[in-house]
């Protein structure tokens, strides 16, 4: 009650401090906010033609005749990697769909080819797909811009550049080859946009037999496709998976090693962000209730002789600490979801949809404000000891 | 007071030897109370007089727990003091002790009616259920009913100062202690707050100690105690004048 009406008297004090947190809390939720949608949009679009482990047979290495001690120098010359397939590979899929965190697998077979029609050739990437196993792991068939998702006989799924490039439309035909000589006449059944147009002009998709047979790799695949449900555990799932197997797994933080240390920059960023906000509001709280209790230097005295402990006093003041944080937080998750809902309005993406979402994680609203009200009960904590250890007389004596 | 409080018996202020000395075991040290023996009655009302700087407030302050003496034994309501820690100490102070300063010191947050109950919700913790509805009484008694929800700025110096007393008076104390209750206050205005000083010590039996540089004023307690340099120089009777 007593710090209630302190801070009630505090008036433009009050409201300043109070701004100064409401302030504070907005800008860590709504940057928070802010960021991570970006960051999962990021990831969402990057790995949405992507899957978010690959597992390939090891590289060949050489193998040295000599051992280390016996030879007097070593040349190593990397081998050239040849198309190698993944024997077994049904059974390395069951073992890997049984591994905890792995969601989905599908199996691929995939290596270069030449696209043809009439004058035109492009070179191109032949990926054979179980299409329903595979659509688990890159949804293709939400990236479809004309035709349909079927994959069957010498169907193909192209993307729009490729289209362009060859001037193929749905039920034209077209011819794949190999470098090797093989070939196989196609039929688009589909063409897509999957968002990366490098991508859209190589890959053409088709069913798992057809690339075997023209890749030469009879009954065998090149890698196996994994989905897991942490995304960012994938790196950890692929190292254990690389063991259990003794094949090469890689994560999608691997092979985008860029994006993940541009990630982490952002959340470095983002958290120093948070940390320096909080030390101001920290420091503005702290400073408020230092002079207040020097104003109230006469009061405190006047409430010590009229009966009131030390530790009375002392409350008095944290509390007042925990109040503005506690109210400031609430003012300020308020005015985070108004901005975020303004921004989700103004800001959007070219096809209209959201850049951010307006929506933000209760949780982070609930965390921001229990850690203001811990700022302000901390940032109090000086001026509360001070008011506590004042000497009731020279406080009452105090001008 | 309509409502009779907790009868007061027996010696309320017992003081042996008591000595202060400020900066104590430093080449600065100075003695500002040279043994002190004082002993207050309850229900007594007795007038501290003395130059400035003769120790009254310091005196005062060792009496209302504020300050501890150097050396000497202070009892308060029979209680021996020197063992207490700083919480009991707080405590006894809370309970038996009510004081009115020069300047009120009311706290400006809050309305009269709340600063009367404040020794009650701060011994209580909370707002315990009757101090209400005393505080509003106690208001009436200083005549100050219909200003009970004003705030201590709203209201005169002489008004402010028997929102003073009225809130020493909360917790029936055994004793109030008051120094220079009237200081700031003009004749008549300071002749109805000790009036009602007085008053509150014949129907309640708290016992007083007022201390005073108004000749006018000591005139009119039971007691004078006269304080020189840290030394009682003259304790006697007065005379009681007329109360107003």
């Amino acid at each position: 009650m007593v710090a209630l009406r302190f801070l009630r008297e505090g008036g433009m004090q009050t409201a300043l401090i109070l701004a100064g947190v409401a302030g504070g809390v907005a800008v860590i939720v709504f940057l928070t906010a802010l960021i991570d949608q970006l960051q999962t949009a990021i990831v969402q679009r990057t790995l949405g033609s992507q899957s978010h482990i690959v597992v390939r047979m090891p590289d060949d290495a050489n193998r040295g005749v000599l051992s280390a001690d016996e030879a007097q120098g070593r040349v190593i010359e990397p081998r050239a990697q040849r198309l190698r397939g993944l024997d077994q590979w049904e059974s390395t899929q069951r073992l890997l769909a049984a591994t905890p965190g792995v969601v989905a697998v599908s199996p691929l077979a995939s290596g270069p080819a030449f696209a043809q029609r009439g004058e035109a050739i492009k070179s191109v990437a032949i990926m054979g797909i179980e299409p329903e196993q595979y659509r688990r792991i890159v949804s293709l068939d939400t990236d479809l811009v004309r035709g349909r998702y079927q994959v069957g006989g010498t169907d193909a799924l192209i993307g729009t550049e490729l289209a362009k490039d060859l001037g193929l439309a749905v039920g034209d035909k077209f011819r794949l080859a190999t470098p090797e000589g093989r070939e196989q006449t196609m039929t688009v059944t589909g063409v897509f946009d999957i968002g990366v147009r490098d991508l859209n002009r190589r890959w053409v998709f088709t069913t798992l037999r057809v690339a075997q047979s023209l890749l030469d790799l009879p009954g065998s695949v090149t890698q196996l496709d994994l989905k897991v449900a942490d995304l960012f555990g994938a790196e950890v799932t692929a190292q254990r998976i690389a063991a259990a197997t003794g094949l090469k797994a890689e994560s999608w933080m691997q092979t985008n090693g860029q994006l993940l240390a541009g990630l982490r920059n952002q959340t470095v960023t983002s958290r120093l962000i948070r940390i320096f906000v909080t030390i101001i509001v920290a420091v503005g709280i702290a400073s408020v209730l230092v002079v207040s209790v020097v104003q109230k230097t006469r009061q405190i005295g006047i409430l010590r002789a009229m009966g009131a402990r030390r530790d009375q006093v002392r409350s008095i003041f944290l509390l007042q600490g925990g109040l503005v944080g506690l109210i400031g937080a609430l003012a300020g998750a308020v005015l985070a979801v108004v901005l975020i809902l303004v921004f989700s309005q103004i800001y959007r993406n070219a096809d209209g949809s959201f850049l951010i979402e307006p929506r933000v994680e209760p949780l982070l609203l609930l965390s921001s404000m229990l850690v203001a009200f811990v700022t302000g009960l901390v940032s109090a904590w000086l001026p509360a000891r001070r008011a506590a250890l004042m000497d009731p007389v020279a406080a009452i004596r105090h001008d | 007071m309509t409502e009779p409080g907790p009868a007061h018996r027996g010696e309320v202020i017992r003081l042996a030897g008591v000595r202060r000395t400020y900066n104590a075991g430093t080449p600065v040290a100075t003695e500002v109370l040279h043994g002190i023996d004082l002993v207050l009655q309850a229900g007594e009302f007795a007038a501290l007089i003395g130059p400035s700087g003769s120790g009254k407030s310091t005196l005062l302050n060792t009496i209302g727990l504020l300050e501890r003496p150097t050396e000497g034994r202070v009892e308060i309501a029979g209680r021996d003091t020197a063992a207490l820690g700083d919480d009991a100490l707080t405590a006894l102070r809370g309970q038996t002790i009510g004081f009115v300063f020069q300047f009120h010191h009311l706290i400006p947050a809050f309305t009269a009616l709340e600063n009367v109950m404040m020794p009650a919700v701060i011994a209580a913790g909370g707002e315990p259920p009757e101090a209400r509805s005393r505080a509003a009484e106690l208001l009436r008694r200083v005549g100050l009913a219909e200003k009970a929800g004003k705030k201590s700025g709203e209201l005169s110096g002489g008004q402010q100062q028997r929102v003073a007393i009225a809130r020493a008076l909360m917790l029936h104390p055994a004793l109030i202690l008051a120094d220079e209750p009237t200081g700031n206050l003009d004749t008549h205005t300071a002749d109805e707050v000790f009036a009602l000083l007085r008053e509150f010590n014949r129907d309640h039996g708290s016992a007083c100690l007022v201390v005073t540089h108004d000749p006018r004023l000591a005139a009119r307690c039971d007691r004078a105690i006269e304080l020189v340099d840290g030394y009682v120089v003259a304790d006697r009777a007065v005379r009681a004048a007329p109360v107003a």
